[in-house]
């Protein structure tokens, strides 16, 4: 291949070029039309295909509430806070990162040091009427302590629900059930995605 | 039997046709969302009842309940009474048509028909083509465009279907030389063979469309289709009032179903060995299910295809159909 082969974009083989119909000029003409299109039978053909479907009975619906789908590591919903594994600390070290770097500034921490002089957060909001997902704060931590969750059911009565660092912090009880997950980071494939792997249909 | 007796059989009969095909009727509304969910691959109403069977239930009680609408323009007198024109005509075509073959309960033989009429047919017809008085004063003392549009679109694919209805049944007719649906029914009672689908196969046909365009299903539901609009004659009704419409639009299917059944396709004789009832009511479901299938399946016409297709194609083979027939009969 040369470049001039890439930069010819019309013609590839196995493309027809389809004008459309002829219009009939005279009334023969469009009297055949009319047999033809009547003989022809392409209204079965879509009969079939409804009917054929029908029978399949391969439902795509979800019925939402009594089933979920399983939400994408890629998908970014509200945040969380995590713990390390080992000790059940908070990991986050307070370092003003994802702060620093929120384009809609809606991340605030207060720090504090702490008796064995460790620089810990006494508090860390997400203002989520203002957040837009954008994933900077989650990257840009240098320790995987605050990442997106995959909750995407965030209706609430007030705009400060889930934006507290109690909300987002993993809660003791449910970190020592070993409930926390680790965030397999940016770009990580969800666990079904080789059954999710198709044949383009394009033979580029 | 003296008069009192066939009177209170009568009225018996009407109360025992006008429940039972109007509880089809709403049953039908659930099946129809249920089968066009299918083909769509969704799963259809499933939250009220097992599968969503009491759906119909719940439809009923919001239609009752909603409040009736009356908006201030209207023209009112006409306005109410449109949505029961619309209704009744559909339940009272059905008192010439005989669903079942005759019985007999406690020594007493009922024939399943509220009055067998010897012009049976042409009463149906009549009756049915009354019913455009429905969505035409509807449409018409809507004071809505809408409305209006789908009036006048009414009038014109009656104008249209029933020349093609007319003369299609005419063929039929001619053979059998009786309006009487029983005298056409027991003409076909020679087991499948006999059917008059097979004589008449392009009757059949003419005869299928305009039904279809009778009971403004898709593809020929033009007077009420959404996309164009809005809800044709019925936009201003609400509540039971538009139940009424709706109710009597299903009326109408099982009756062109059960009209083709008879017609053309042996009505209730008995095949082999499955007794004629079963018979009917399986040729019934078929054609309800049909009604359902073309809608998935099929795009809608415009009112001006359906007028070309009415007066240029259907008409002439109607015609041609009858004078063949004629031919072949002298």
């Amino acid at each position: 291949m040369e470049l001039k082969d890439f930069q010819n974009r019309n013609i590839a083989p196995g493309y027809i070029f389809f004008e459309g119909e002829k219009k009939p000029q005279n009334g023969w003409e469009s009297f055949k039309r009319v047999v033809k299109r009547s003989i022809k039978g392409e209204l079965f053909v879509g009969l079939w295909i409804v009917f054929r479907e029908m029978i399949r009975f391969d439902i795509h619906t979800i019925q939402y509430p009594a089933e979920k789908i399983e939400m994408s590591p890629r998908y970014r919903a509200i945040h969380k806070l995590l713990r390390l594994f080992e000790s059940g600390n908070e990991r986050c070290i307070g370092c003003g990162l994802c702060e620093k770097i929120c384009i809609s500034n809606c991340i605030r921490m207060d720090t504090h040091v702490d008796e064995k002089s460790r620089k810990v957060v006494s508090e860390y909001t997400i203002n989520f009427g203002r957040c837009i997902f954008c994933g900077y704060c989650a990257e840009v931590c240098p320790e995987l302590a605050i990442v997106h969750g995959s909750d995407y059911e965030n209706a609430s009565e007030q705009r400060a629900h889930f934006g507290l660092k109690e909300d987002m912090l993993t809660p003791l009880d449910e970190f020592k059930a070993k409930n926390q997950k680790e965030f397999p980071g940016f770009g990580a494939l969800s666990d079904n995605a080789d059954d999710l792997v198709k044949k383009t249909p394009l033979a580029y | 039997m003296n008069e009192t007796a066939l009177v209170i059989e009568t009225i018996i009969k009407a109360v025992i046709v006008l429940s039972v095909t109007a509880g089809m009727g709403a049953f039908a509304t659930w099946i129809e969302r249920k089968v066009l969910a299918f083909m769509q691959r969704r799963l259809g109403p499933m939250h009220v009842g097992p599968y969503g069977v009491l759906q119909l239930a719940a439809d009923g009680i919001k239609l009752f309940t909603k409040e009736d609408i009356i908006p201030q323009n209207v023209v009112r007198p006409i306005f109410m009474i449109a949505p029961v024109i619309a209704a009744t005509t559909a339940f009272v075509a059905m008192a010439a048509i005989p669903f079942f073959p005759e019985f007999t309960v406690f020594g007493y033989t009922i024939h399943p028909i509220v009055s067998d009429i010897n012009v049976a047919l042409l009463y149906v017809m009549g009756v049915a083509s009354v019913g455009v008085y429905g969505p035409l004063l509807a449409g018409m003392s809507s004071s809505n465009k809408w409305s209006l549009l789908g009036a006048a679109r009414a009038v014109v694919q009656m104008l249209s279907f029933e020349v093609v209805s007319g003369l299609s049944v005419m063929a039929p007719i001619m053979m059998i030389g009786s309006l009487s649906l029983i005298d056409i029914n027991d003409y076909q009672s020679g087991g499948v063979i006999s059917w008059l689908i097979w004589k008449q196969p392009l009757a059949f046909v003419l005869f299928a469309i305009a039904g279809f365009m009778e009971t403004n299903r898709s593809p020929f539901d033009t007077i009420e289709f959404e996309a164009e609009i809005v809800s044709g004659y019925a936009t201003e009704y609400s509540g039971m009032r538009w139940g009424l419409f709706f109710v009597g639009e299903y009326a109408n299917m099982i009756t062109i179903s059960v009209l083709v059944s008879i017609i053309f396709m042996g009505g209730y004789n008995p095949i082999w060995f499955i007794p004629g009832a079963i018979v009917m009511l399986l040729k019934v479901s078929f054609w309800i299910f049909l009604f359902l299938w073309v809608r998935a399946a099929w795009p809608h016409v415009r009112p001006d295809q359906l007028m070309w297709v009415c007066w240029k194609v259907l008409m002439p083979l109607a015609v041609i159909n009858v004078l063949i027939t004629g031919i072949v009969l002298v």
